[in-house]
């Protein structure tokens, strides 16, 4: 008899009763219907010229890493906020390549595969999986040990703008090649990286420039070019008229990329693309743009390049190009409400200067990192970490080391990813070839990263760093919470402990009551003084277990809680 | 029958038809699933409320040797409670004069005053010596799981996945107003849910401020309406919230009393039909080092307000109880992580110490002192204790036995080594398992109770009964037959019929067996 029969109505009514996991699916219940109608900050992009103190060093590192480490933030504290920019203009680990961890990836552990055949002739065995694990370990990896630069973020950010996904290009070294591209280009000029992309096997193969031939042209990538890559689509203005610009001019610039394909037999090496260019499959007619391209006309040649770099200039000439990544750009870093005065005093003088710079995007990252809009108050800790921001912020946090040897140095990393995954953001594999929607999707937006799923996901991981850690192959990655206790400025007091703990972990001040709540989780009916002794008695016997252990279980429990309040799903 | 008897053996029922929201169905079949449905409700129909009075309490100024005043007078003439002012327990022993409440449901028979606990080799350090209290370990063994919580993985074998379930929708245990304590870690998982108040917009703790009205506000508020929405529990704890109350008068006004506070919120929740076994609530500021009691009035001060409020928690908790009908399926127990010194210091204090008592209480307890008084030294120094008399994982261990029914088996994975001390009425010795038919009959307590539209009642046919008649039959309170349950002849064994009163407005009924010429009757309480 089946369990349903025996209990009957009583199994019915236990079913309808709302009690157990309520309502999971519907995961945007509580996601915004409507855009937040809070006050929002009138500053622009003007300089900022208040307090530089340690709200705006953590805000500016919080916002361009994925998480300030307490190392990070004890070094920018004596800089002044040029040279904090400076440092986070910087670019760092740009070549970087993935590395084998295990031998079936065709090339021995601890060499990178990037320039090995894509299988052994003399094996069955296909090397991809492993290869994208690599890949995906590897490029959590940068971010996890990344330094104090923007450059991880505009990594990401990039791969957000100029998606490819694992699951359809399904080639390791072209998508390697594709990130490659992403790191030489992060700090330097989107044009460039535009014109990059296009030619890139990774991206051919994505957006099925392999198939778009002069007989049988395909728009798929002429579209995205426009709608996602560089001008951005505006409303509709007319039947196929998007405003910035028209389905006619989706086909024409199909016709422009006709003949170009990847090419595997290219090994990744500088300067050559792994692609080619078939003049039998180009066509070679003169192309007509539309009345909001000025109606211009891109003539026909043999070479490929020319007619691809004469298509980039004329999109790179609207300005509403330049503004349309300005846009993606706020929505990245500050926050993803933009309405007028933030179009009008952000949006056009941020574009402005990227146009003014031909494209170079650090003179614009400069101008908003040292705008009063980015350090107005009204911006500090608005942003919901993105997982992967979630997932590798933790470990910066505290400081986690990771293991010397490169396997299990790559499990730690691709435990990261796999986290990150399952809360939605799967690296290298986004969910289309818009990005990732929490940062286009209106009225949602970051809301769209947290549900009833993903938040008990976020709560379990930030427990396993902090108590447990996550062991592999005889390795615990853990937080050490004793040793970022005792690197506190302050930690025999209590109340210092809390503050300069809590400023480090939240981007959002907590209230009196929350402070005294965790100060009652680390010594519950105690007078102060008893957290002090307790420390002092840990400190001057730091060899022995029980005292340790006394003091380690109740940081452990401080941290966890902390991690698992809603503020630090904050940035 | 022992209660455990009654409780463990699997219910050998065969088929008996009773009435289910208005249906007809079959009754329980024996199977594996309904063992296990048998010792889920052994585990859940009783609970324990565990008292944590923060800080190190001074034991020797709770309960006070009535017969060793000259060496009290010795050793802390500056916090000495006057003997005149003592309330009395026997001839030889008694409480600090406020803890008036406490003192009258000991007169009742409610209150196990159990002498100096503790165990050997005393640690003085309060995270440590709370950790060895909590986790139920030696003075020198590092254990990650608590005593709460290995016993509620035993009852709840792999606990959470697959929970909350049809039998358990509720938290196995809550703490309230602060986190999980570690008493209730199990060994993977944390068996215990924390809250704060259920009668606040948010219940997870960390919540209690609104956040302001900007871009950041905006965005907590959303992650704080998922956290909230997500947690496991939540909605369960709101609707016992929303359909419990509190009746007793003797509840201090909302902020006086934080104990008295945290244990009405157990009460309304009860009430409210909840599920959950294991509540914890607790006490700060027992760390008494100075200022204890104010000089020349020593029955007034830090200390004497720390013990008025338990006492006024408690006594209030188990008025309402009483009130409300379920005083008979909740044990209290309280305790510190250690006791202070036997001689005060000159800050009118008394500095950490070791063994002292503390307090079992609830209708279902062996009322009375257990142990003798500590013998204090005619001139006790600065590093004199009290000496260990009985160990505190005995007393853990009758709850975990002889109040929850845990087999000795069991007990000895949660508490190896422990033998329960005699707390618990009907519990006792013997430890083995019963696995014979029952030997009288009996109408156990309707499970839940109060219940909110549905509820189990047991009753047990003896052996020697052989097949005999039984009506089972609920009446409303003006005498009113509501609803005929069992109506035929049953066998011996322990039967189970569940009853929903969908049809049926808020109010106490009667459920009444007729086995043969046995007659009894229980009162249950339906809650909407």
């Amino acid at each position: 008899m089946d369990r349903r029969t025996v209990l009957g109505g009583m199994l019915d009514a236990a079913l309808a009763d709302p009690s157990p996991h309520a309502n999971p699916s519907d995961p945007l219940a509580f996601a915004n219907t409507e855009l937040p109608n809070t006050p929002r900050a009138l500053s622009g992009l003007e300089p900022y010229t208040g307090l530089w103190g340690r709200e705006q060093i953590f805000h500016l590192l919080r916002r361009t890493t994925f998480g300030p480490s307490p190392v990070d933030l004890q070094a920018f504290q004596t800089m002044s906020m040029t040279a904090a920019l400076d440092m986070i203009l910087s670019t760092s680990a740009v070549d970087s390549k993935p590395l084998a961890t295990d031998s079936r990836e065709m090339v021995a552990v601890g060499d990178t595969w990037v320039y090995s055949n894509a299988r052994d002739p003399n094996s069955t065995f296909d090397p991809t999986g492993a290869r994208y694990t690599s890949l995906k370990s590897w490029w959590t990896g940068l971010m996890l040990q990344q330094s104090a630069s923007v450059m991880e973020k505009m990594v990401l950010f990039w791969h957000d703008h100029f998606v490819t996904q694992r699951n359809v290009v399904n080639e390791p070294r072209f998508q390697w090649r594709y990130i490659d591209l992403l790191r030489q280009h992060a700090l330097g000029n989107w044009k460039d990286l535009a014109r990059e992309m296009t030619l890139t096997g990774a991206m051919l193969r994505y957006l099925n420039g392999n198939v778009n031939t002069r007989t049988n042209p395909n728009e798929n990538y002429g579209r995205e070019l426009q709608e996602l890559f560089t001008i951005g689509k505006g409303p509709l203005a007319g039947p196929g008229d998007y405003t910035t610009y028209t389905e006619a001019d989706v086909k024409a610039a199909a016709k422009v990329l006709t003949g170009w394909q990847d090419d595997s037999t290219v090994l990744p090496q500088p300067g050559v693309r792994p692609s080619k260019f078939t003049l039998s499959r180009h066509d070679t007619s003169a192309k007509q743009f539309s009345a909001r391209y000025g109606n211009r006309t891109i003539a026909g040649s043999t070479d490929g390049i020319t007619e691809v770099n004469a298509l980039l200039d004329m999109i790179f000439e609207q300005e509403e190009t330049a503004k349309h990544l300005c846009r993606k750009l706020y929505r990245w870093f500050v926050y993803y409400v933009i309405d007028e005065a933030v179009e009008a005093n952000v949006i056009v003088p941020m574009a402005n200067i990227l146009r003014q710079n031909n494209y170079n995007v650090l003179p614009a990252l400069r101008a908003l990192f040292q705008s009063a809009h980015f350090y107005d108050p009204l911006n500090i800790g608005c942003m919901i970490k993105s997982p992967l921001e979630f997932a590798a912020g933790i470990p910066r946090i505290f400081s986690m080391p990771t293991p010397a040897d490169i396997a299990t140095k790559y499990k730690v990393f691709y435990y990261i990813a796999t986290q990150s995954a399952a809360m939605q953001q799967d690296i290298a594999d986004p969910p289309s070839v818009a990005g990732w929607p929490a940062y286009y999707q209106t009225p949602q937006f970051y809301e769209l990263w947290i549900n009833s799923d993903t938040l008990p996901r976020r709560a379990t991981l930030s427990n396993t760093l902090v108590k447990n850690g996550y062991s592999t192959s005889g390795f615990k990655f853990v937080a050490d919470v004793i040793t970022f206790t005792a690197n506190l400025p302050d930690s025999r007091n209590i109340d210092a402990l809390i503050e300069e703990s809590a400023r480090i972990i939240f981007a959002v001040p907590l209230t009196a009551t929350q402070k005294a709540f965790l100060k009652q989780t680390l010594i519950p009916g105690l007078p102060d003084y008893e957290w002090t002794l307790e420390w002092d008695l840990y400190l001057a016997d730091p060899g022995n277990a029980t005292k340790r252990n006394a003091v380690l279980t109740k940081l452990q429990a401080l941290y966890a809680f902390m991690l698992s309040m809603p503020e630090f799903q904050l940035q | 029958m022992k209660r455990r008897t009654f409780l463990r053996r699997a219910i050998p029922v065969s088929t008996i038809p009773f009435l289910l929201g208005g249906h007809t169905l079959q009754a329980f079949g024996r199977s594996p699933f309904l063992d296990g449905l048998a010792s889920l409700a052994a585990a859940t129909d009783r609970v324990l409320i565990l008292i944590q009075l923060n800080g190190g309490n001074d034991g020797l100024n709770m309960v006070i040797p009535r017969d060793q005043y000259a060496a009290l007078a010795a050793a802390r003439s500056n916090i000495m409670i006057a003997e005149s002012r003592v309330l009395a327990l026997t001839a030889a022993t008694g409480l600090h004069p406020a803890m008036t409440g406490l003192h009258a449901l000991y007169n009742e028979g409610k209150v196990a005053v159990v002498q100096s606990v503790g165990y050997p080799s005393p640690n003085f350090s309060h995270f440590r010596a709370t950790d060895i209290w909590l986790t139920g370990s030696d003075s020198n063994q590092i254990l990650s799981s608590g005593w709460m919580g290995r016993y509620l993985d035993q009852a709840y074998p792999g606990f959470p996945t697959g929970y909350p379930t049809v039998e358990m929708p509720d938290p196995l245990a809550i703490q309230i107003g602060s986190l999980v304590s570690p008493g209730l870690q199990g060994p993977s998982v944390s068996m215990g849910l924390a809250i704060t108040n259920p009668n606040t917009t948010y219940i997870l703790p960390g919540a209690e401020d609104t956040p302001p009205n900007t871009p950041a506000g905006h965005e907590l508020t959303f992650v704080r309406d998922v956290a909230e929405q997500t947690s496991l529990y939540g909605a369960a704890i709101r609707n016992a919230a929303s359909k419990g109350k509190t009746l007793s008068t003797l509840w201090p006004t909302a902020g006086s009393n934080s104990l008295a506070d945290q244990m009405k919120i157990v009460a309304q929740l009860m009430s409210g039909g909840l599920r959950t076994g294991i509540y914890v609530v607790s006490l700060g500021g027992f760390d008494t080092h100075a200022g204890q009691a104010v000089g020349g009035a020593t029955d007034t001060g830090t200390h004497a307000t720390l013990l008025s409020r338990v006492s006024v928690a408690i006594s209030a908790f188990m008025n309402d109880a009483a009130l409300q009908g379920f005083q008979d399926r909740v044990v209290g127990l309280t305790f510190s992580e250690f006791g202070r010194r036997i001689k005060s210091n000159a800050s009118t204090g008394t500095d950490h110490g070791a063994a002292a008592p503390l307090f079992v209480f609830g209708s279902n307890v062996n009322g009375g002192v257990v142990g003798s008084n500590p013998v204090l030294p005619a001139a006790a120094g600065s590093n004199d204790n009290i000496a260990m008399q009985f160990d505190y994982r005995r007393v853990y261990a009758a709850i975990v036995k002889d109040w929850f029914g845990a087999t000795a088996t069991q007990l000895n994975a949660i508490l190896p080594g422990q033998q329960p001390l005699p707390l618990i009425k009907g519990g006792g010795a013997t430890g083995v398992e019963d696995t014979s038919l029952p030997v009288s009959f009996e109408l156990r307590q309707n499970y839940p109770n109060p219940f909110n539209g549905e509820t189990r009642i047991r009753f047990a046919v003896p052996a020697d009964a052989g097949s005999v008649p039984v009506r089972l039959v609920v009446y409303d309170m003006t005498g009113r037959e509501v609803a005929v349950l069992v109506d035929r002849a049953v066998g011996a064994g322990i039967h189970e019929v569940g009853f929903a009163a969908t049809h049926l407005a808020s109010g106490a009924y009667v459920y009444r067996l007729q086995a043969g010429a046995h007659v009894e009757a229980r009162k249950m309480v339906l809650v909407r």
